[in-house]
């Protein structure tokens, strides 16, 4: 079958405590070895990398591809094509489609649409309560068997905690990572905005801190009564950070990731109703922004993600708070992290591990990883290209984003997904 | 460090909220907000307003605006603040136009965007635009085609500019141009007000003496301080001394969101009565943007005795809205149009 050289690149894998200069051998679509030389390899094909990082492909642990439900915003295959262009070689959705992904038969229809796609691998979170109406469990272990890799109730709330602590000794039972958007709805009672002096001054409906972290200690309760694994989705407060440390010291089992969005943005943003930074959770203030980057570098928090979501134009083309939140993220999730090491916010391994390995760590996957016999997802990097990027020439669907004519240094230049060349920058 | 100089985009963004107000000119362009506006263009517009309060009560009709379409688009409910707009226009001899969009386009599905570019097509000067949505007057303002101005005749919890605009005037025509040494109190449900969060912007913009805020905490929105006022929870020291009393309504679904316990106790704690005035300056004004609730946070006699201002508050929006509607269109008139008003 076919076989692959990458060749005299800095080869970067967080999972295998490597960094250096050598060549990747690919056979059959898998990592076959990484060193100098290989004896007896012949390569049909070789990728010359000298000055390139070589890293495994990122892992983008939440990004919503809108489709099964709003193709009208995107769908799976405008969305995996974008992805292969940014680096991102496996992305994992939440289960508020529409329909949910709630039975067997959406994960098929789901990982159906990504084969015929042929790009970016997808895998699912399934719906932690039926409908994620939070009252009846879902069939958990038939999602499972379908490929679900967790479970998520994503942002709709499950009022009654009995059911929440049912769920996750459900889960639990099977084995399964519940992913936990914390949100107290009654606290964030339709604000669309950090409640401080920037919501004041606007006068936006306020969401405050405690709408994250009262959230975050109810479920810290019910993970420590249940030993169910879990993991924290898109914190926004510095507090969160400090609440994941200590339950982390304290032995439970838990993890949490972040938006690349919400460590560079602030409050701030928002201050001349900018629609393009609305989302949710919100952004706060520079003290968290810098609380989170800080849960980055010292590893509390394990992954960056995009977050991503597309909208059509309509849907940011109204007053702040009757546009929908949300940022078309997936083509920014590299550059905004890289951005973080090139102004020696942390260093480029740290970086990597939390778009690689960790991601795929937490969603129990082969991939992420360089070593022999993974799947080879790599994404090749030219890390001198200093670029702009123009909301306007995204290869996503959704144009929405609030880093258009941000400049960047560090370009993807080639993306393989089980040792095939899916998106080559030229 | 976010390189400031790499963050521009599309309309709105990298523009400063203000900014949009005025021309290249430095001319008041839009009326969205009072915050960014200079000591200099806020005395302007009362200065003007003051040559507009004689028109009112002699000649009642000026040819300023002649020709010109204004059109009062009320997303939301609201009777003086459109009456006197549209009084003003009238009398400044404009063509007006009442939208009631709550009953129209929107709840038939149109964007907000298509009605104002159908608007638009009509040939219309000047928007008046009133919605529930804060920050809808910017985004209208930058959204509309050049020679339209925008007045934000309330957005939300954001800004009522032009509210509290005459609010100024009144204390003005009242206490004198030097509000260095006055004392404001505002009492009520600031947490929902933009007439309050205009009026504390303008008070700073004018270098008032000290601005008090007072309010149970459920009512006070987080970090006001910030804009630059001191927060008091009892009304009895809030008020203690002030030369203005402003009062602000309070709606009566607040009882429902759990921020009150009921109208009863409101008034008992922060209800505006005689004897609670006396705590003031005895030449104290009390002020009011309406409507009143009667014995809610004003007691009647309050609201009708000598200290009361509030009707005038009513008469000078006239003016204060005719110097604002003559300044914005005026800023790109024909030269034609600069010379009647010279004459």
């Amino acid at each position: 079958m076919s076989r692959l050289l990458i060749q005299n690149g800095r080869v970067i894998d967080p999972a295998n405590n490597l960094d250096q200069v050598t060549n990747i051998y690919i056979s059959d679509g898998k990592i076959f070895a990484v060193g100098d030389a290989c004896e007896g390899f012949q390569a049909d094909q070789t990728i010359e990398a000298t000055g390139h990082y070589v890293i495994p492909g990122i892992v983008d642990i939440c990004a919503r591809l809108r489709e099964p439900g709003l193709e009208y915003k995107a769908d799976i295959a405008s969305e995996t094509v974008a992805a292969t262009s940014a680096g991102i070689t496996t992305l994992c959705i939440p289960p508020d489609t529409d329909p949910v992904i709630d039975e067997p038969a959406v994960v098929e229809l789901i990982h159906r649409k990504v084969k015929n796609a042929g790009h970016a691998n997808v895998v699912a979170l399934g719906a932690l309560t039926l409908g994620l109406k939070g009252e009846y469990l879902s069939e958990m272990a038939a999602l499972k068997t379908a490929g679900c890799v967790g479970l998520s109730n994503a942002r709709s709330p499950v009022h009654n905690t009995l059911v929440i602590s049912r769920a996750f000794e459900y889960a639990a039972t099977h084995n399964m990572t519940v992913f936990i958007e914390a949100n107290d709805p009654w606290l964030s009672n339709k604000g669309c905005a950090h409640e401080g002096p920037v919501s004041t001054r606007l006068g936006l409906p306020p969401i405050p801190y405690s709408a994250e972290t009262a959230s975050i200690a109810h479920y810290l309760e019910l993970i420590t009564d249940t030993n169910v694994r879990a993991h924290f989705c898109r914190l926004s407060c510095a507090r969160s950070v400090e609440m994941i440390n200590q339950a982390k010291t304290m032995g439970l089992n838990v993890t949490a990731d972040v938006s690349a969005h919400q460590l560079h943005l602030t409050e701030m943003d928002i201050s001349s109703f900018n629609s393009q930074c609305h989302v949710i959770p919100p952004l706060r203030n520079q003290r968290d922004r810098d609380a989170l980057r800080t849960g980055i570098s010292h590893n509390i928090l394990s992954a960056i993600c995009s977050d991503h979501q597309p909208h059509e134009i309509d849907a940011k083309q109204a007053p702040f708070p009757a546009t929908e939140p949300g940022i078309s993220a997936l083509e920014t999730l590299l550059p905004l992290t890289l951005r973080l090491v090139n102004d020696g916010q942390m260093n480029l391994t740290t970086a990597i591990s939390k778009l690689t390995k960790e991601p795929a760590e937490i969603l129990g996957i082969n991939r992420g990883t360089l070593s022999q016999n993974a799947a080879a997802d790599i994404c090749i990097i030219n890390p001198a290209t200093e670029w702009t990027l123009d909301a306007n020439s995204l290869i996503s669907q959704g144009r929405n984003t609030p880093f258009h004519g941000w400049n960047f240094t560090g370009k993807v230049s080639q993306t393989l997904i089980d040792g095939k060349v899916i998106y080559s920058a030229n | 460090m976010v390189n400031k100089a790499t963050r521009k985009t599309d309309n709105m963004i990298g523009k400063d909220l203000w900014n949009i107000q005025l021309d290249n000119n430095g001319n008041l362009k839009h009326l969205l907000t009072i915050e960014g506006l200079s000591t200099e263009m806020l005395t302007s517009i009362l200065d003007t307003a003051e040559t507009f309060a004689g028109v009112n009560e002699s000649v009642k009709k000026v040819p300023l605006l002649r020709g010109k379409t204004i059109v009062n688009l009320f997303f939301e409910a609201s009777t003086r603040t459109r009456t006197t707009f549209e009084l003003a226009a009238k009398r400044l001899s404009a063509d007006v136009l009442n939208i009631n969009i709550s009953t129209s386009a929107t709840s038939k599905g149109e964007s907000l965007l298509d009605t104002l570019r159908n608007l638009e097509a009509m040939q219309c000067d000047m928007f008046i635009v009133r919605h529930e949505s804060s920050g809808t007057a910017h985004f209208i303002a930058n959204h509309v085609a050049p020679h339209i101005s925008v007045l934000n005749a309330g957005d939300g919890r954001h800004a009522h500019p032009t509210q509290a605009l005459l609010d100024m005037f009144t204390i003005r025509r009242n206490k004198g141009a030097d509000f260095g040494k006055l004392r404001v109190a505002i009492v009520g449900d600031l947490l929902h007000s933009r007439v309050a969060r205009s009026q504390i912007h303008a008070l700073n913009i004018l270098n008032t003496g000290e601005i008090r805020v007072v309010a149970p905490k459920t009512l006070l929105p987080k970090d006001i301080e910030q804009m630059g006022v001191s927060v008091y929870h009892d009304i009895q020291s809030g008020i203690k001394d002030a030369d203005v009393v402003i009062m602000l309504r309070l709606q009566k679904e607040r009882m429902q969101g759990a921020l009150l316990p009921s109208e009863q106790e409101y008034f008992q704690l922060y209800g505006l009565t005689e004897e609670r005035l006396k705590a003031a300056k005895p030449d104290a004004i009390v002020m009011h943007p309406g409507p009143i609730n009667r014995g809610v946070e004003i007691d009647s006699t309050v609201a009708d005795g000598p200290q009361s201002v509030i009707l005038n508050q009513v008469t000078y929006g006239i003016a204060v809205r005719m110097a604002v509607m003559s300044m914005t269109l005026g800023s790109h008139s024909t030269s034609d149009d600069k010379q009647r008003k010279s004459s």
